[in-house]
């Protein structure tokens, strides 16, 4: 089935496509990348990391509810990150913005977190035990994709990728300055909650292909490459969905050959990005001291 | 109850456990670094794969990853904290090198079957039920060693976190402290993660920290009801999880922490409602912070 890598390109993405899962997985993995960036460039830009890992990671024991009651995953999936995101939204208390504020709601998303995950183990030992099953939400089955998956998805991120663009100016308003946008009449509050809303909608989609411990990296790791590299919005937003695409691709691809999990080659490759992107920031910040200086 | 001796191992490990967790956590969430907690408890499993997958001690795994990691954050940031961007990055490839190390323990463990599956699950949501007595003696001298230390910088840690500059210019070494502060965290990610997993481990450290901030706001007194409220809820879901069989101990002890929280929050929002008394207090831990 797997022939191995052989330095014809040509004929190994020949090889690789001829299966109709791998096929699935490009296509999913294009959509993925696409959803995650442009979400996860906003949750980058409003300091939001830490609520959205905890938002992801409450998709994990709802599946594993979902499924130990006879449900579907996905089902599962969507009520736990939605009412996650809604829980962490509504209970924050103001924007969330200054260090006492933040401490509150910090605490907040970590308990709500810490419970979902121990719900996750209690729904886990009804289960039965770590099934392999268990371990796709967990970290994720990029290769047991069907077109039924592939069109769910892309119809969500149609959804999600509307209301961005809907929503994104003010959303990038209220982002980059509260105070004066709130002043301007932006609804930040509003905002703050549809986009958890939009985060969560995402994860649990993502979470199906991805696993809900690793969706986080898609989010977290093009968007912060890419806003490394450039301080403008749009080209920025850019960077980040052709990279995020980028390193799935070629995340799959090493997968597929190297026998390797793809939670582990898609990471890597994106952290390798942000090093370098990191480590060219600093070069040219050392570089352009002097001739600033002088 | 106390016939059971794994119970009363537990019950003792549990109690180093959560008195570190607790002092720790008050600080942790005080200086708004959950997100480090979090993400040490997610390096914390690849620490212990890893050390499966060599075939080495988990517990040099646990250990030598978290403080590790704990004081490359630290080198990260600015005076010793990291920022959420750059923590979010670090932690999300180790998990991915995690996933590494486990397909690597279970590919090689395939032979036997399932236990592979199963060291990973214990390895994610602990097994404070199956501790020897010997390391519930390990968790206890750890605890307690944990927490004497955070007692003997906590003066000068809290007015690093609460007025930086001003500490610096007092001589206070912030620097130093954020370090030693990471270290401390990174030792309580290890120990706490052979007991109650690497999943479970930012709870144990959160939630008593965040109900003693929402309860009081004297930061002392902060301390000592995170401290006992920690120990509060793995008590009584140790208690919980021996009348309830076949459910797991994690479970409960998390089910405790975030009743309690919640309580909290709920006694927080009606107090705000219905205010004791018309003049604010002077100054509140997290005014000053805020400010």
């Amino acid at each position: 089935m797997n022939p191995g890598f052989s330095w014809n390109l040509v004929t190994d993405v020949q090889w690789m496509w001829s299966l109709p899962s791998m096929v699935n997985a490009f296509r999913a993995g294009l959509a993925v990348a696409l959803l995650a960036g442009v979400v996860g460039w906003f949750m980058v830009l409003r300091r939001q990391s830490f609520a959205g890992h905890s938002i992801a990671v409450t998709g994990f024991p709802g599946a594993a509810a979902a499924v130990y009651l006879g449900l579907s995953a996905t089902l599962g999936y969507f009520g736990f990150c939605l009412g996650s995101a809604l829980v962490i939204a509504l209970l924050s208390r103001g924007s969330g913005t200054g260090v006492g504020e933040r401490a509150h709601s910090s605490a907040l998303i970590a308990v709500v977190q810490a419970f979902a995950l121990a719900l996750g183990a209690l729904f886990l030992d009804l289960y039965g035990g770590f099934l392999s099953s268990t371990s796709a939400f967990l970290f994720g089955d990029f290769l047991g994709i069907t077109d039924e998956d592939v069109l769910t998805l892309v119809a969500v991120a149609l959804v999600v990728l509307l209301t961005m663009a809907l929503i994104g100016r003010r959303l990038l308003f209220a982002s980059v300055d509260p105070a004066v946008a709130s002043a301007r009449g932006v609804p930040v509050r509003g905002l703050n909650i549809l986009f958890l809303l939009v985060l969560g909608a995402t994860v649990a989609e993502v979470s199906k292909f991805t696993g809900s411990l690793l969706v986080f990296a898609l989010l977290v790791m093009p968007a912060a490459t890419a806003q490394v590299l450039t301080a403008r919005p749009a080209r920025s937003l850019l960077i980040t969905i052709v990279l995020g695409v980028l390193v799935t691709w070629f995340g799959l691809a090493w997968a597929y050959f190297g026998n390797q999990a793809t939670g582990f080659t898609i990471t890597s490759l994106a952290f390798g990005c942000y090093v370098l992107a990191y480590a060219a920031r600093s070069a040219r910040g050392v570089l352009l001291r002097p001739a600033v200086t002088a | 109850m106390f016939h059971d001796s794994y119970m009363l191992t537990a019950l003792v490990a549990g109690t180093g456990i959560a008195l570190a967790c607790g002092l720790v956590g008050y600080f942790l969430v005080l200086r708004a670094q959950v997100f480090t907690g979090d993400a040490l408890s997610h390096v914390a499993f690849t620490g212990a794969l890893a050390a499966l997958a060599f075939g080495i001690d988990l517990r040099v795994g646990l250990f030598a990853s978290c403080v590790l990691i704990a004081v490359v954050f630290g080198a990260l940031g600015r005076q010793g904290r990291a920022d959420d961007v750059v923590i979010g990055n670090v932690f999300a490839w180790v998990l991915g090198l995690g996933v590494f190390f486990m397909t690597l323990y279970t590919t090689n463990q395939s032979g036997s079957s399932g236990s592979g599956g199963n060291q990973t699950v214990n390895v994610l949501f602990g097994s404070i039920l199956g501790l020897s007595s010997g390391q519930a003696t390990v968790a206890l001298a750890i605890g307690l060693a944990v927490s004497l230390a955070v007692l003997l910088i906590a003066r000068p840690l809290l007015f690093a976190t609460l007025d930086e500059a001003v500490a610096g210019a007092r001589g206070v070494p912030v620097r130093f402290l954020g370090y030693a502060f990471l270290v401390l965290i990174g030792v309580t990610a290890g120990e706490a993660s052979q007991a109650v997993g690497s999943m479970l481990l930012l709870g144990l450290l959160a939630a008593p920290a965040g109900t003693a901030l929402l309860l009081t706001d004297r930061p002392f007194v902060g301390l000592a009801v995170s401290a006992v409220l920690g120990v509060f809820d793995v008590w009584v879901g140790l208690a919980v999880s021996y009348f309830v069989p076949n459910t797991p101990t994690s479970f409960w002890i998390m089910a405790v922490a975030a009743a309690t929280y919640a309580a909290a929050v709920a006694y927080s929002r009606i107090s705000r409602r219905f205010p004791r008394s018309t003049t604010r207090p002077a100054a509140s831990v997290t005014s000053v912070a805020s400010s």
